[in-house]
């Protein structure tokens, strides 16, 4: 529907007389858009082409920095950490989730308190939760020795200092922070159930679980998928959480691709590697991304119909 | 059972063990969720010698609040040793103008999206929001250098464009999800009354944002006040944020760590966006749906 | 096997009451109707017999068990919704199976009784799609043969044809109405459309706020309906109410003075009184002996195609006429009237009780 305007002046100049209040609304988005999100970018991925170390320079030196990439151990390494990050943070969010707004689902007493207990942590920032898990997983002082404290004196919990599991604590502080979000997407989402399905399971003498599984859950469906591509989206964005809480260590064993972009560009003055690590970190978002996209347009596209 | 003859009234009650379970299971959770603060907590009450003894669930045997002082006004945040409260005041100097500016942007834009067709618009929208999904790192190398070649680099107003412009996929979602509801027939009829653009907005449409700026508020205040990454590349020396600053103190390799200190600054900086969720409650929940159900 | 006896049955919440002391015997084999506006509780009495309310006081049986404390399941009975409630993700074929499947009946078992109830409802063809794939008709019918292939002893239907529109509706009507008389099995349906309650029930229970009002054949509840609230419930257009006085064994009113000695029912000095007379019973023309006459003014015209609405004025107040074919008279006509007392209905002015 497009505007009127006024019966004066020629047609050209009336139509973008007309329509001059709007672009004028929506200069912020298109500046933003195309200097920002679009512009940025492209420079970005432009600057992995280049030779670029303190200063940004605009040779072009082909694939170098993409190889030097690929034999740093330091992002080989990362990449491996985000992988097992992310495979393991998106499952137990999900299930935890899952399992949380199930139970909450249940007509429990105290539905309110237990809701906003399991929500909390994730109105905190990520550098609070790094620091209080730090805090709690530290071996002198922290989860170890107090249940030593107990009489368990053989309790050990020094996974924090450990390279081989320090992973394991960056997810455990991550769920804790996010499984409350897809409990509240996924609680939303039963609510949503018609009561009258559950009356007419509950006479078709479905047990009270398997209406959960065989019926429910593939409704579901859409909102884990959406609660997942959120989930991915903080997977690839992790620097936050392992700047407070591990800095990268014990050594490189916690060092995640956000980290190594951040230091190359700032602190180690590689602005090609990093330039060049960004662009994979890019790609590999667009790959991940790209077929819930799709699912979510084919959806909206049928819903539509 | 042989005393009743048959049933009749009201079902007799039973605690069935799924039930129980399902009890158990929500405190068991609630415990984990809970015993993390219980011990920031209690840990920011007690004396360093207490805190060495290692039972970190114990009850401060010597209550005191001087880690508090501390953290608030003498902790070292640096080179600086002047406590959080200086993040604290940059945080409120840092937010309220990019609460202000990115709810503003994004009404006006939701509401232009919404009710006129301009060409362009609706690719505009979709790449604002594919941009919303990718890491702020393949944006913040280029975005330094312009800033600092037209010398925003290193400063508030600085910081406040980048939070508007980083926070203008959500919020233009929010508003145009929140227009589209509205019935159509309220922008013909002004439009037939003769109202313009602004008019319309200001008249019509703005009056009836208060929902959805209340939950806009909520998810930008939330999310500004516990951004890290931004404050610490854009904000300059001089308007680093309560995250950063709190990074600062407990992670600095300078002096004995007093965890005390550190956990009562960690406190201080998760204080504010978690009285924002416990007093705004529903709305908290309602914003995430509203970020979450995209289109 | 599949009588229902309900036995003074009250259902509340909190501190409201929605049923009191409620009973109601269904034989096995009837279809009945439960019928009456939105809030009299209806539904409340279906949901109590199906198991899924729970009852404050009294006792329900289905055939000769006690199945008050019963959960659905064990009730022998299916249920179909307004809203359909098939599940979502699965075919035609895995709805109607799930059920069976849960209960671990044997497959050839189960792969009969779905063909039999396919083959009863006409679903054959449907049996691969998706519940999002069908019509909503399609859709109802699938939910009828869930209960059917339950083997069930009672079928409980709440409103299963309001989200249809008007031409479905009739259709899935005369469906049901073959389907009771090819299995046979009790039927307890709610609804709020009288058409659907008269052409479908062995007896119709009208309910209002709680109460059963008349429980008896759709002719009975037609013919002499117990109180006021039925008489104006059943019929359309409504039954013309006519107040006045009846004295000396005539009913006086502005315009209408009629003789009672036909009346069906005791009329001695009644007092006020209220005249019932529907308006397929009134006449246009001079009246044939032992008829009523009355005189009133045409003020609105309605042709219905196969019949005709007139609206008249008589001494001040509305009457409705229905007459066959064309419009018997023109607008703003002075006509003849007349009614037979006999097909009328007299109800006390203040209580409603019919005399």
């Amino acid at each position: 529907m497009s505007l009127s305007a006024p019966a004066t002046g020629r047609p050209i100049a009336r139509r973008l007389r007309a329509k001059l209040p709007v672009l004028l609304a929506l200069t912020p988005a298109i500046v933003i858009g195309f200097v920002v999100y679009l512009g940025a970018m492209v420079w970005t991925v432009r600057l992995s082409f280049s030779t670029s170390k303190m200063l940004p320079v605009l040779d072009w030196a082909g694939f170098v920095q993409y190889d030097r990439l690929f034999a740093t151990e330091r992002f080989i390494l990362a990449a491996q950490h985000i992988a097992v990050f992310g495979a393991l943070f998106i499952t137990l969010c999900l299930v935890l989730g899952f399992l949380l707004a199930v139970a909450i689902d249940q007509n429990v007493r105290g539905e309110a308190l237990f809701r906003t207990i399991f929500l909390y942590p994730f109105s905190m920032s990520f550098v609070v939760t790094g620091l209080v898990w730090q805090w709690f997983l530290n071996p002198q002082l922290g989860l170890q020795q107090t249940v030593r404290g107990f009489g368990f004196s053989d309790f050990k919990f020094d996974w924090i200092v450990n390279q081989d599991f320090v992973i394991f604590t960056l997810v455990i502080a991550a769920v804790w922070q996010a499984s409350g979000l897809v409990m509240a997407i996924l609680l939303a989402g039963l609510r949503g159930v018609d009561a009258e399905l559950w009356k007419a399971a509950r006479i078709d003498a479905i047990p009270t679980w398997r209406v959960y599984v065989s019926i429910i859950l593939p409704m579901l469906t859409p909102m884990l998928a959406t609660a997942a591509a959120l989930l991915a989206v903080s997977v690839a964005r992790l620097y936050d959480l392992v700047v407070a809480m591990t800095k990268g260590g014990p050594g490189l064993s916690s060092e995640v691709p956000a980290k190594f972009i951040m230091d190359n560009f700032f602190e180690r003055s590689n602005v090609g590697l990093g330039s060049a690590a960004a662009t994979m970190l890019l790609a590999t978002v667009v790959v991940v991304l790209a077929p819930w996209f799709y699912a979510q347009q084919f959806r909206k596209r049928r819903g539509r119909a | 059972m042989s005393a009743l003859a048959e049933p009749r009234g009201p079902k007799p009650k039973r605690i069935s063990l799924a039930r129980l379970g399902i009890h158990a299971f929500l405190i068991v959770v609630a415990a984990f969720f809970l015993v993390p603060l219980w011990v920031m907590l209690v840990t920011s009450f007690k004396t360093m010698n207490e805190i060495r003894l290692g039972n970190m669930l114990a009850w401060p045997a010597d209550f005191t609040v001087e880690a508090w002082y501390k953290a608030w006004s003498s902790a070292c945040t640096g080179l600086a040793c002047n406590g959080i409260q200086v993040g604290f005041w940059n945080s409120v100097r840092i937010l309220v103008p990019s609460v202000i500016a990115s709810i503003a942007v994004g009404a006006i834009t939701g509401y232009a999206m919404t009710f006129y067709r301009v060409r362009g618009a609706n690719a505009l929208f979709g790449l604002l929001l594919l941009g919303a999904f990718i890491p702020y790192q393949v944006f913040l190398y280029p975005l330094v250098r312009l800033f600092s070649s037209v010398g925003l680099y290193d400063s508030l107003a600085g910081i406040v464009v980048v939070h508007v412009a980083f926070g203008l996929p959500l919020m233009t979602l929010l508003f145009r999800n929140y227009y589209s509801s509205l019935p159509i027939e309220l922008f013909n009829a002004a439009r037939v009354d003769g109202a313009g653009f602004a008019q319309i907005f200001r008249h019509v449409f703005l009056p009836m944002s208060a929902p959805i700026i209340i939950v806009a508020t909520i998810l930008q205040v939330t999310g500004i006040w516990n951004d890290f990454i931004l404050g610490l590349t854009f904000a300059g020396r001089q308007n680093r944020p309560m995250t950063v600053l709190l990074n600062n103190i407990v992670n600095s390799t300078q002096g004995e760590a007093a965890y005390n200190v550190d956990m009562a600054a960690t406190i201080l900086t998760a204080l504010v966006p978690l009285t924002v969720y416990l007093v705004s409650g529903r709305w908290f929940v309602r914003g995430i749906a509203a970020g979450a159900v995209k289109g | 096997m599949g009588a229902v006896s309900v036995r003074e049955i009250s259902i509340g919440f909190g501190e409201i009451k929605v049923l009191d002391k409620l009973s109601l015997e269904v034989a096995e084999g009837e279809f009945v109707v439960l019928l009456g506006p939105s809030g009299c509780g209806k539904s409340t009495l279906l949901n109590a017999i199906a198991g899924l309310l729970d009852v404050k006081a009294g006792q329900i049986w289905i055939g000769m068990r006690n199945v008050t404390w019963d959960e659905p399941k064990d009730r022998g009975i299916g249920m179909v919704f307004q809203s359909y409630s098939l599940y979502p993700r699965m075919s035609v074929e895995e709805n109607l199976s799930f059920g069976l499947r849960i209960a671990k009946v044997a497959k050839d078992e189960i792969a009969r009784r779905v063909a039999k109830a396919s083959k009863l409802l006409q679903l054959e063809a449907l049996l691969p799609r998706k519940p999002a794939e069908l019509s909503g008709g399609q859709r109802q019918r699938v939910a009828i043969g869930r209960a059917l292939v339950r083997q069930v002893d009672v079928f409980l239907f709440d409103e299963p044809l309001s989200n249809l529109d008007a031409k479905l509706r009739n259709e899935l009507r005369v469906e049901i109405k073959k389907l009771h008389q090819e299995i046979g099995n009790t039927m307890i349906y709610v609804t709020h459309d009288q058409v659907e309650a008269l052409t479908l029930a062995d007896r119709i229970a009208v309910m209002r706020a709680g109460v059963i009002q008349q429980f008896a054949t759709p002719t009975e509840i037609y013919r002499r309906p117990i109180n006021a609230f039925v008489a104006g419930f059943i019929g359309s257009p409504g039954m013309n109410m006519i107040e006045g006085e009846v004295k000396d064994g005539k009913f006086e009113s502005p315009g209408v003075s009629a003789r009672l000695t036909t009346y069906p029912g005791s009329t001695k000095d009644a007092g006020r009184a209220i005249l019932g007379v529907r308006p397929e019973h009134i006449g246009v023309g001079r009246a044939p002996e032992g008829r009523t006459m009355i005189r009133g003014k045409v003020t609105v015209v309605e042709p219905m195609g196969g019949e005709t609405v007139l609206r008249t004025d008589v001494a001040g107040r509305e009457l409705t006429v229905r007459a066959n074919g064309d419009s018997p008279a023109k607008l703003g006509e002075t006509i003849d009237m007349h009614f037979d007392v006999a097909q009328s209905s007299l109800f006390e002015r203040d209580s409603g009780a019919r005399l």
